[in-house]
């Protein structure tokens, strides 16, 4: 008799383990047609969800409950100079309140910009920044009480842009950041630009503008804290990262990881809005440890628009050098964002405005600089495509605009210069598969583009553009050595396979891609599958719901669970059958021999049969994505596994008279490496191609100054959901989806991620048709109807039809790294970087320049990843 | 009663709930906290977003705008109501089933707003569908399937046989005769109308589709 397994195998390196190649290696006695893999099976919360089942967190209710409501600031910019609660505490129902003295300690998502606290305990630096909190018995109360609060500011000067915030070094928002009020000053080059330049045929220059938007998620932002035994709290939340969640409250309430437990309930929507840890999730937590109830907080509509972490605003200037057949030669890009009061992501998206710009066409040479500058509005993080839907606008237009300008077709211009798969970008990104030009073919012949482009009447006109988006960010936001994402298993003599994960459903379906890779493994239905997930205390971590990760670093690690849990099965049960364990197969709930169909054993039996032979039965799998060859400072953005691409094309109705214009069809096509489940997919490419059309027709998070006679507050213009303007069933043109198959080596089951790359070429495929419509460009987001009659007014003057930026906010971007490019014999390295000890042990990652007192505080702190010590 | 508050027999779903709450909330507050329905949602509390709709007397409003003491002697339905049974009603099924839920939160009030719709028009138009959910905002779909699942349910609720169009379910072909391994038909697992899970296959039996304009589950 076979030796029992006493543990599972034996814990190796993440690093070591060898990339699982599904394609290559497939497993002979399982090749099978696949059950769930590929087909449009009903996603597993689909019943919960029109059912109205679904618990979203505003839906929890707990004994004793109480509200929390955030009082917040009035004033763009100031100091707190006192709160008054005497009012407050006299409304029925008030039960206590916090101030900023009682959240001292910073957070913030990235180490290197914690610079947020949970309640201002000093300086507000936006309309809307959380200054106080009270809670009450009811909500009603709890409201009124918020009202009644009295808060007095002395008003610092308010800075409004990014031209003003490089104009007024002082007073600085905050004491931290590159210089004055400029939060990071990046400036990258990658092999010989000048020379690139001056072998250049031509050379194009424009600047373009894409306005701030946000993400307006149908639920607004939720959280309850339940406190429990002595010193334990359960925090259930709306949010798409429960594990950063996790670490934030661990170190803002000073209490171990271990006393604190995080669910991320079904988000209502997500789109990068619930990645940040936030003030009133601290808040909510703090609260019911200090009142001893369970303690609830929602933010109102108008609250959401003050959260923001949506999209920045970025003025772009680009210039490429290209030679009379279309090749680019080289390319400098400059981008400018307003990053608003905090840091949130903004680093990350500052790199991610400049690292993609190569990915997809052939760039031998180029050049990056950007800057993020502090202003007096609400902090901007990710929506979906983090950084890269401003760039990518002004490639593509820049692109139709080269195009135009040496009479090629827009298509065949990209066709001859698309990069090669598998290879090495100037900026030390290793691409993967790379069908671009089955996309660009596909939505070509679907539109009849090469014929009708240029072709069609006064009015009507079609655009192409490309894009292109990672699958998951190489590297976390933490450094560690530790996977990205885990699951388990666990299995008994029921036959329910449980499955724990600490992915977050957003509604991009991560739910249903976790139980169909699973049960397609074991051979198992889905309802035989249950699901524990997004639970810090009973699910490996994965590290959320961001950069488009979960498909394929959770499916990877759902993949090795699933076969290691076959693999022990298929041990015991090959021992019983006296048949190969090779030979098995898992199907139909089944595992039977493949050269003899009728024998086997049902699932169910084939588990008992392991659980005699091995006892209680559990497996691991866990992924860490592969290493990235970039080894400069910054190259830890923009790394991933691989990358999926997209092309549009848009054909758009022009009035010349008003400058009105709609879209009337938009043809899009994914390289998504394998559709796991076609139905979701299509879903995700839709809402992509949707949120874009929204994007560049109506969505502006736009500010204005109230009359100086009120307080020449800095407020946002449109703080509801009737004036921030998304499109509605009326607005949507048809949409035809190509799903684009050309399956991935990284991938599960070759799959790439859909979340977010569709929405980047529908902007620029806009703008492009609609000059191809009336011969005018409007180089900025979104497209107003009076853009387009300004930019005809100049054409009928004889000026350059065009409407967008005229300026560029001019900045010192700091020293140039160089880093010689793969071509050039290169290592991954800057030729002029220091090469000590990295700051911070962080390999690869923007460590941001401190002040002098935060690096010496930081040099002496010993390196650790344990949550207790951040 | 006085003193701030009102108390009421509210008719919901058939049955009769008793609730006493403050008088100046609205239906929807009432809902999802004294009468503990929560399926109803809040999106912008001003009327703007839709997810808040219910029925009222058979009629779509918003319940966020609507005062919970004026509902005495109306008929209010809300989607925990929706089901026959356990069987989901065809609009749910086909929301479900083509992927018209994504995140779920607009997807109660697009449901009870489409009700509405079929029972007044149980062969609504492409237009006629999106004029009537013109109120219904949605982040995550961009809309067309939620339009493909009332044109699927009304088929359904017709007694028609009904099958999603390959295109919803896989995407368009390919042109170009490009080599593609997308599966050019449904799988053989695909079975009755659409592609449930074999668990939901005894739910879409038990409950055939109903007569053109009755509504699935019985009303008295």
């Amino acid at each position: 008799m076979a030796e029992p397994l006493r543990k599972e195998d034996p814990i190796v390196d993440p690093l070591d383990l060898p990339v699982e190649d599904p394609l290559l290696d497939p497993e002979p006695a399982t090749d099978r047609p696949l059950r769930w893999i590929g087909t449009p099976f009903r996603r597993v919360d689909g019943r919960a969800k029109v059912t109205g089942a679904t618990r979203f967190a505003d839906d929890l209710t707990f004994p004793r409950m109480c509200h929390v409501k955030l009082v917040r600031s009035r004033i763009p910019h100031g100091t707190i100079r006192s709160i008054d609660f005497s009012a407050a505490e006299k409304i029925p129902g008030y039960l206590g309140s916090l101030t900023g003295a009682d959240t001292p300690i910073p957070f913030g998502i990235l180490p290197v910009s914690m610079d947020e606290h949970a309640l201002c305990p000093d300086r507000v630096r936006f309309v809307g920044d959380p200054v106080a909190a009270v809670a009450a018995t009811t909500e009603d109360a709890a409201y009124e009480a918020a009202l009644a609060v009295i808060v007095e500011y002395d008003p610092l000067p308010t800075i409004a842009s990014v031209e003003q915030a490089i104009a007024t070094p002082e007073p600085r928002i905050h004491e931290y950041g590159d210089e004055g009020n400029l939060h990071k000053k990046i400036s990258m080059r990658f092999g010989d630009v000048e020379g690139g330049f001056a072998a250049a045929d031509r050379i194009f220059e424009d600047l373009f503008f894409y306005e701030g938007n946000t993400h307006l998620p149908m639920e607004q932002h939720a959280t309850v804290a339940v406190p429990e035994d002595d010193d334990r709290v359960t925090v259930w939340s709306s949010t798409q990262t429960p594990h950063y969640l996790h670490r934030a409250l661990a170190k803002v309430l000073e209490l171990p990881a271990s006393r604190i437990r995080v669910i991320a309930c079904s988000n209502g929507g997500g789109f990068g809005g619930k990645s940040d840890p936030f003030n009133h999730e601290i808040v909510a937590a703090k609260m019911a440890l200090q009142l001893g109830r369970p303690a609830k907080i929602v933010l109102h509509r108008e609250e959401v628009f003050y959260c923001h972490r949506g999209r920045h605003p970025v003025t772009m200037r680009m210039k490429t050098g290209v030679t009379k057949e279309g090749k680019i030669t080289a390319h400098h890009l400059e981008t400018a964002l307003d990053g608003g009061a905090y840091g949130s992501y903004g680093v990350a998206s500052t790199y991610y405005t400049g690292a993609l710009e190569t990915v997809t066409y052939e760039m031998p040479a180029y050049q990056f600089d950007g800057l993020r500058a502090f202003t007096n509005k609400p902090p901007c993080g990710p929506k979906r495509g983090h950084g890269t839907p401003q760039p990518r606008f002004g490639l593509e237009v820049q692109l139709d605009k080269i195009a135009v300008a040496l009479g090629q077709n827009p298509a065949d211009l990209r066709l001859q210069m698309l990069v090669p798969p598998d290879t090495i970008t100037a900026n030390w990104l290793k691409l993967g598969t790379v069908s671009l030009d089955r996309c660009i073919e596909a939505v070509v012949a679907g539109s009849g583009f090469r014929e009708r482009w240029g072709n069609l009447p006064e009015g009507r006109g079609l655009g192409l553009a490309c894009g292109s988006y990672l699958c998951g960010a190489g590297l976390p936001i933490y450094w560690n050595h530790m996977p990205q994402s885990g699951v388990q298993l666990k299995i008994d003599r029921s036959g329910c396979v449980a499955v724990f994960c600490g992915e977050a459903e957003i509604g991009q379906g991560s739910d249903s891609v976790l139980a169909g890779i699973v049960a397609e493994v074991l051979g198992v239905d889905l309802s035989d599958l249950r699901l524990c997930v997004a639970d810090t205390d009973l699910t490996p971590v994965d590290l959320g719901s961001y950069s488009s990760r979960v498909t394929l670093m959770m499916g990877n690690a759902a993949l090795q669970a699933a076969e290691r849990a076959r693999d022990l099965i298929a041990k015991a049960v090959g021992d019983q059958l006296e048949v190969p364990a090779d030979r098995l197969v898992f199907a139909e709930r089944r595992v039977f021999d493949a050269s003899d169909p009728d024998k086997g054993l049902a699932f169910q039996d084939a588990v008992i049969a392991a659980e005699a032979r091995f006892g209680t039965l559990g497996t691991v799998g866990s992924y860490i994505p592969p290493r990235s060859p970039g080894k400069y400072r910054g190259a830890g953005v923009g790394p991933s596994p691989t990358y999926s691409y997209s092309a549009s094309v848009v054909e758009v109705e022009v009035d010349p008279a008003t400058g009105l214009w709609r879209p009337l069809h938009v043809w899009i096509a994914h390289d998504i490496g394998r559709a796991l489940n076609p139905v979701l997919a299509i879903g995700q490419v839709e809402g992509g191609v949707y949120m874009g059309l929204g994007e560049v027709m109506m969505e502006e998070q736009a500010f204005r100054r109230l009359p100086r006679h009120l307080s020449n507050a800095l407020v946002h213009k449109f703080p509801s959901m009737l004036e921030y303007k998304s499109p509605t069933f009326l607005d949507m043109p048809p949409v035809t989806t190509y799903l684009i198959e050309d399956p991935d080596p990284q991938g599960p089951y070759g799959a790439k991620e859909v979340g977010q790359g569709p929405l980047l070429p529908i902007l620029p495929a806009v703008a492009n048709a609609i000059y191809d419509a009336v011969g005018a460009r409007v180089d900025q987001v979104p497209i107003h109807p009076h853009m387009v009659l300004k930019a005809l007014d100049a054409k009928k003057k004889g000026a350059e039809p065009r409407y967008g930026p005229k300026t560029f906010p001019e900045a010192d971007y700091g020293e140039t790294l160089i880093v010689p490019t793969p071509a050039q014999g290169g290592d991954g390295t800057a030729i002029n970087e220091f090469r000590g000890k990295l700051r911070s042990g962080m390999r690869g990652v923007a460590t941001g320049t401190m002040s002098t007192r935060d690096e010496a505080l930081r040099q002496k702190k010993a390196l650790t990843t344990k949550l207790e010590d951040r | 009663m006085d003193n701030g508050w009102t108390s009421l027999i509210f008719d919901v779903n058939g049955e009769p709930r008793a609730a006493v709450f403050p008088t100046h909330h609205t239906l929807l507050e009432v809902l999802r906290e004294e009468l503990a329905l929560p399926g109803t949602k809040h999106g912008c509390e001003l009327g703007e977003c839709g997810t808040c709709a219910v029925l009222v007397d058979g009629r779509p409003i918003l319940s966020c705008l609507a005062l919970a003491a004026d509902m005495k002697g109306k008929k209010i339905e809300t989607v925990e109501g929706l089901q026959n049974g356990n069987a989901l009603h065809p609009l749910q099924q086909t929301m479900a089933d083509l992927g018209a839920a994504q995140c779920g939160y607009c997807t109660p009030g697009i449901l009870m707003t489409a009700k509405a719709l079929l029972a007044e028009n149980p062969s609504p138009s492409d237009g006629e569908i999106r004029a009537a959910l013109a109120g219904n905002l949605c982040r995550c779909t961009g809309y067309h399937k939620i339009v493909e699942a009332i044109v699927g349910a009304a088929a359904l609720m017709r007694g028609e046989d009904w099958v999603a169009p390959r295109e919803v379910l896989y995407g368009a072909v390919e042109p170009g005769g490009a080599a593609s391994s997308a599966p050019t038909s449904p799988p053989a697992s695909a079975v009755l109308h659409l592609v449930p899970n074999p668990g939901d296959v005894g739910a879409l039996l038990a409950a055939p589709p109903s007569a053109p304009g009755t509504p699935p589950q019985s009303e008295g």
